[in-house]
């Protein structure tokens, strides 16, 4: 429960801060496929006889530089993403077919295995953690220019390309260890949903970061609370407890923005 | 916020003989353009004819192909700190709820890394607060960008790019999609940008004549080739003529509004 408890919680902080990008970059999608393309390189490793983090990692590095080296247009190509989605998914697929071990791993991989980590897991996602937070204060302001605004950043001289590749090997960080607490199908709950809430919150960037941190921080703790007394899966919590969150979130921005109007109405 | 040109008889934009296009492909050539310092100048033409190009060409982004292009009084690639571009956009992003000084701010800050003093962003803040008064949208300080009117925005860009002090603004259609009075408007608040700060500015634009009361000269880029001059050097009918290879004839009313009728087509209203 304490390595779920610390992993979970740098997952959350480093998703949150990942997943504000991703969202005003608009490439969910692209995030997406990254943890399908994980997926294969998990089902690999552990077929090879490797952890699954090393293939997690080779595959979506691979993912990232490719979708990163065509710029933040590419990233929201959805049909070209979905067609290699689809078939890192089945390549997955053939990998655990072909490893006559427990379906459990592919359980794991699949849905996250979050009560089920192992101290080494917990040091891997600290250094990672770490790490992508580090990159993302060094190029906050670059980043968030060329997200919102790349034409013009790309005028005065920003290097667009180079802030979008760098940008995809944060995400497949990201990726590779949330995918421990909540595993590839259900990525978005953490890369996604707080930081959807959190920029609707607010029009400033770092204060969105900071309510994306939270709410992650939030769904996260309360789903492993909940899952550690009860017999039920801490994923289904975490994304029930975030979709909750969410869905107040957009009731509150449009109780915010038509009060005036419903007012009127009367 | 202001430009002090040391010395006003050296050009903001020099082009002899300048021919861009991509690839090996010339889009237009032969172009001779001379732009002075706080000079209001309309770039117009038909679409596809290369307008855009231009801005392109003077940031810096293209290769040139033919003749010889100085920004500056150096190579475009050299001037792009003391340019504002404002390129053609309708929108941002609804997903992108970001403060509009937020927005305007990324120009001052977006070239940072690592974090940013206090100081220096208070500065920012300063900044971006005098130049969206500057263009008279000091209103929308509290709004998010994606509730403003296309007019608005327009402004918000014009702002952003002002914060950073350009001495040339590169405007690419600002106009389109404005209804007549905000259009109106908008041109006279560029008008009175250009004059107050000594700003050179290039509007790309499909509609010559809410702009025609404030411009120094026109570039006109049509059928591969370029003409310039004051708006009455340019359109004349001889010289539209000669541009497009068959006759075309331009109409001045009493208030010196022009329209423009080819052998071609019924009429075609600039």
């Amino acid at each position: 429960m304490r390595n779920a408890f610390e992993t979970g919680t740098i997952v959350a902080i480093v998703a949150g801060v990942v997943g504000y990008f991703v969202i005003i970059r608009k490439s969910a999608f692209a995030a997406h496929a990254l943890s399908h393309v994980g997926f294969a390189g998990a089902a690999g490793a552990v077929y090879l006889g490797l952890s699954p983090i090393v293939g997690l990692l080779s595959f979506t590095m691979g993912g990232a530089v490719f979708m990163g080296a065509l710029g933040k247009k590419a990233a929201s190509r959805d049909t070209q993403i979905g067609i290699v989605l689809a078939f890192m998914l089945g390549l997955g697929i053939l990998f655990i077919s072909l490893y006559q071990g427990y379906s459990s791993e592919a359980y794991s991989i699949l849905f996250g295995q979050i009560l089920g980590i192992s101290s080494s897991d917990v040091i891997f996602t600290v250094i990672s953690g770490v790490a992508v937070l580090a990159v993302v204060i060094i190029i906050y302001h670059p980043l968030l220019f060329a997200s919102v605004d790349e034409e013009v950043a790309s005028a005065s001289g920003a290097n667009v390309t180079l802030i979008s590749l760098g940008f995809m090997i944060l995400v497949a960080f990201t990726v590779s260890i949330a995918v421990q607490v909540i595993g590839v199908l259900l990525i978005f709950a953490l890369l996604v949903t707080p930081a959807a809430a959190g920029v609707r919150l607010t029009g400033r960037p770092l204060l969105g970061l900071v309510y994306s941190i939270a709410i992650g921080l939030l769904i996260t703790w309360i789903g492993l609370f909940l899952a550690f007394y009860s017999p039920y899966p801490v994923s289904f919590f975490i994304t029930a407890i975030g979709f909750l969150v969410y869905l107040g979130v957009r009731g509150f921005s449009w109780f915010r923005h038509d009060r005036s109007r419903i007012v009127r109405a009367f | 916020m202001s430009n002090v040109t040391s010395n006003d008889s050296k050009m903001v934009v020099e082009a002899k003989n300048l021919g861009v296009g991509y690839g090996q492909d010339l889009l237009w050539s032969g172009a001779n353009i001379c732009v002075g310092q706080g000079e209001f100048v309309a770039i117009l033409g038909p679409n596809g004819a290369g307008k855009t190009t231009l801005f392109r060409a003077l940031l810096g982004n293209i290769q040139i192909l033919e003749g010889d292009l100085k920004v500056f009084g150096g190579a475009p690639s050299n001037a792009r700190s003391q340019i504002g571009y404002v390129p053609q956009r309708r929108f941002i992003d609804s997903e992108i709820q970001i403060d509009v000084r937020e927005f305007a701010m990324l120009a001052l800050l977006g070239g940072n890394f690592g974090p940013v003093s206090r100081a220096k962003k208070a500065r920012a803040r300063q900044l971006v607060e005098e130049s969206l008064r500057l263009v008279g949208a000091e209103e929308f300080i509290g709004k998010r960008i994606h509730e403003l009117s296309g007019g608005q925005l327009q402004r918000v860009f014009m702002a952003q790019a002002m914060a950073r002090s350009p001495s040339m603004l590169l405007l690419d259609e600002p106009l389109a999609n404005l209804d007549m009075r905000a259009g109106a408007n908008l041109a006279q608040a560029i008008s009175d940008l250009v004059k107050s700060h000594n700003v050179t500015a290039l509007l790309v634009a499909h509609d010559l004549n809410p702009l025609l009361p404030y411009l120094d000269r026109v570039i006109y880029i049509a059928n591969h080739k370029v003409a310039t001059g004051t708006p009455d050097e340019v359109f004349t009918s001889e010289n539209l003529s000669r541009l497009y290879g068959m006759s075309v004839e331009v109409f001045r009313d009493d208030r010196g509004r022009i329209a423009i009728f080819s052998e071609l087509e019924g009429g075609n209203h600039h």
